[in-house]
């Protein structure tokens, strides 16, 4: 006879069979032969894929010492995208949210406003960008002319480009931000701004000294998120530059998008995939040091 | 700390007016409404733009006028009818759909079984399952293409639905999010169920998914609108036109050298309008959803 534990027993796995084999099988085995490819000179249209040992790593570390090279400039631009994005779009959130908080009249309204963009696809919407950022008759273009401003290139300059596309980013994704802050403020207990209130305290001690500490495990959330969320940058790039090559002149490029152009371009699967080891050694990192954070907080 | 659930999370706060006795509170407030509007303004702009140059015929894009003088809807016929529009829709509807209906089933079943059950080997199971998580999609890509061109069973997946599909159709986010949610199911009414002579699958169909609906409409909702709007993989999977989803379709559509922009703002109009209306109705549960599946993950 079975016992019930036993039973019990039984069933979970039966229960688990699928997911067990479908994370083994589309999510760890995959991972592994991305390691396994980046080790290999993987030509999907060749017959034969040499093993060559760290070569892809080494022409890695070659093209990011070269002066100049696509490999290198998507990295930076990665680093530029995450060191701007990220703090520029915690911070209007985190204004929005304060605001938010506060006001009841419309407050509805103004929260699906912020997050309408959040659930459009940023395809669609990155097109509406570019178009917005289009020289004449893009729409920015034509009010910098209505007040007198001189017209500016945008996507089409090697400089402006990456903080056009990167506004896009921000403007989309902040939405998503807001909506964790606010929820994270309804966290914070009220009877700390009553006794603050009672002493006196300024809008800004309120802010400095109550607010952000007790906000502070949701921006090491939203933080993480966000920095792997911009490390991940990739339809938008495509979207809204010259054939989706990152352009002009490789300046809005992103790591995501190099991967995509070897893999997928060049075929050269190896080396695009030592691009995502990379990647994804970045996103352990990321996430560790989130782990520690947040477990010394606990104790 | 009260716990978070729907409910609450996103209440009124009944006492919200205790702080508006702080001197200047109606200049801070004014000076909040005007930002706020400004910003709001930033938000929808683009997408009023959007529909006003679907409105425009060619010959009015170079003009600098906001709206359309000449108001005309062929730009919309001229879409539907001269690319397959109707057919990314079609495949991105069955792709989020099929989805959705997997992830709802196998992400709160495993989900349960992780809250409720003990067994060997729950723990390193548990934690491989959420390691997963740390892979980017983009690492797996190319994996994921040599898999899909010659996978063990069947024929090449490229360009069909399940091709499309097979990456999401369990999640480790949603399994995370429902174990936390069935922790609250009450081992009482399970004990009492199985006394009954109620089998496992029917305490996990018939107690645990009854009292955690909530979560599974906000997972469900979040998991149509990320398949709704997921971009490279579906990208990489397909490769006629037939089979493209509604993203993919845009972004080749308007890549196209002679593409109008009026053409591409129709076939943007065409791909966010829809969903834009189905989330307005649907906001506050995406709103409370966001906030949840955020906090707990």
């Amino acid at each position: 006879m079975w016992t019930l534990a036993r039973r019990k027993v039984v069933w979970a796995y039966i229960f688990l069979a699928i997911p067990i084999v479908f994370f083994a099988y589309i999510r760890i085995y995959p991972a592994l032969f991305a390691f396994q490819m980046s080790l290999h000179d993987y030509n999907p249209l060749a017959t034969e894929q040499p093993y060559v040992g760290l070569d892809n790593y080494e022409k890695l570390v070659n093209e990011l010492n070269k002066r100049k090279s696509p490999t290198k400039a998507a990295f930076q631009n990665t680093a530029n995208y995450l060191l701007l994005g990220v703090p520029i779009q915690l911070c209007l959130a985190l204004m929005i949210a304060l605001m938010l908080n506060e006001i009841r009249f419309m407050s509805t309204f103004y929260r699906i406003m912020f997050f309408l963009p959040f659930v459009t696809s940023t395809i669609a919407i990155a097109w509406v960008f570019r178009m917005l950022y289009q020289p004449r008759f893009g729409l920015i273009n034509v009010m910098l002319q209505l007040v007198s401003l001189p017209q500016q290139p945008f996507l089409n300059s090697p400089k402006q480009a990456l903080p056009s596309v990167l506004s896009l980013v921000i403007w989309q994704g902040m939405g998503f931000a807001v909506i964790i802050f606010l929820a994270g403020l309804k966290q914070i207990p009220r009877t700390y701004y009553e006794a603050a209130e009672v002493d006196g305290a300024s809008r800004w001690h309120t802010f400095r000294f109550i607010t952000l500490p007790l906000l502070n495990p949701t921006i090491v959330f939203l933080l993480v998120l966000q920095t792997i969320s911009f490390l991940r940058m990739f339809a938008p790039v495509l979207a809204m530059t010259e054939q989706g090559r990152g352009g002009p002149l490789d300046s809005t490029t992103t790591v995501v998008l190099r991967v995509y152009r070897e893999a997928f371009t060049s075929f050269d699967m190896g080396y695009a995939s030592s691009l995502t080891v990379v990647l994804f050694a970045f996103i352990l990192i990321i996430t560790i040091i989130q782990l520690r954070v947040t477990a010394r907080r606990v104790n | 700390m009260e716990s978070i659930t729907p409910s609450n999370l996103f209440r009124e706060r009944s006492d919200s007016r205790a702080v508006g006795s702080r001197r200047g509170e109606w200049r801070y407030r004014a000076f909040s409404y005007l930002v706020l509007t400004i910003c709001a303004l930033t938000m929808v702009v683009p997408f009023i733009w959007m529909l006003s140059t679907s409105f425009k015929p060619e010959k009015e894009i170079l003009r600098r006028n906001f709206f359309p003088n000449q108001a005309t809807v062929d730009n919309y016929s001229e879409v539907i009818t001269e690319t397959d529009l109707p057919l990314w829709y079609k495949n991105s509807f069955i792709v989020a759909v099929f989805s959705t209906i997997s992830v709802a089933f196998f992400d709160s079943l495993a989900g349960y079984v992780f809250a409720k059950y003990q067994f060997p080997g729950k723990r390193p199971i548990f934690i491989i399952f959420l390691t997963s998580l740390m892979v980017p999609t983009e690492m797996l890509i190319i994996p994921w293409f040599i898999m899909s061109s010659n996978p063990p069973i069947g024929g090449s997946w490229v360009d069909t639905y399940w091709g499309i599909a097979f990456p999401g159709v369990i999640t480790a986010s949603g399994i995370f999010l429902m174990r936390q949610f069935m922790q609250g199911v009450p081992d009482e009414l399970l004990d009492a169920g199985r006394i009954d002579g109620v089998s496992e699958f029917g305490l996990y169909w018939r107690v645990a998914v009854p009292l955690s609906l909530p979560a599974i409409g906000a997972l469900c909702i979040f998991n149509f609108l990320g398949n709704w709007n997921a971009f490279i993989w579906p990208l990489i999977a397909t490769s006629k036109s037939e089979m493209f989803t509604l993203p993919v379709g845009i972004q080749l559509f308007s890549s196209e050298a002679q593409t109008p922009w009026n053409l591409i703002m129709t076939g943007a109009s065409l791909s966010v309008v829809p969903l834009l209306i189905v989330v307005i109705i649907f906001q506050r549960y995406i709103i409370e959803g966001i906030a949840l599946t955020g906090l707990k993950g």
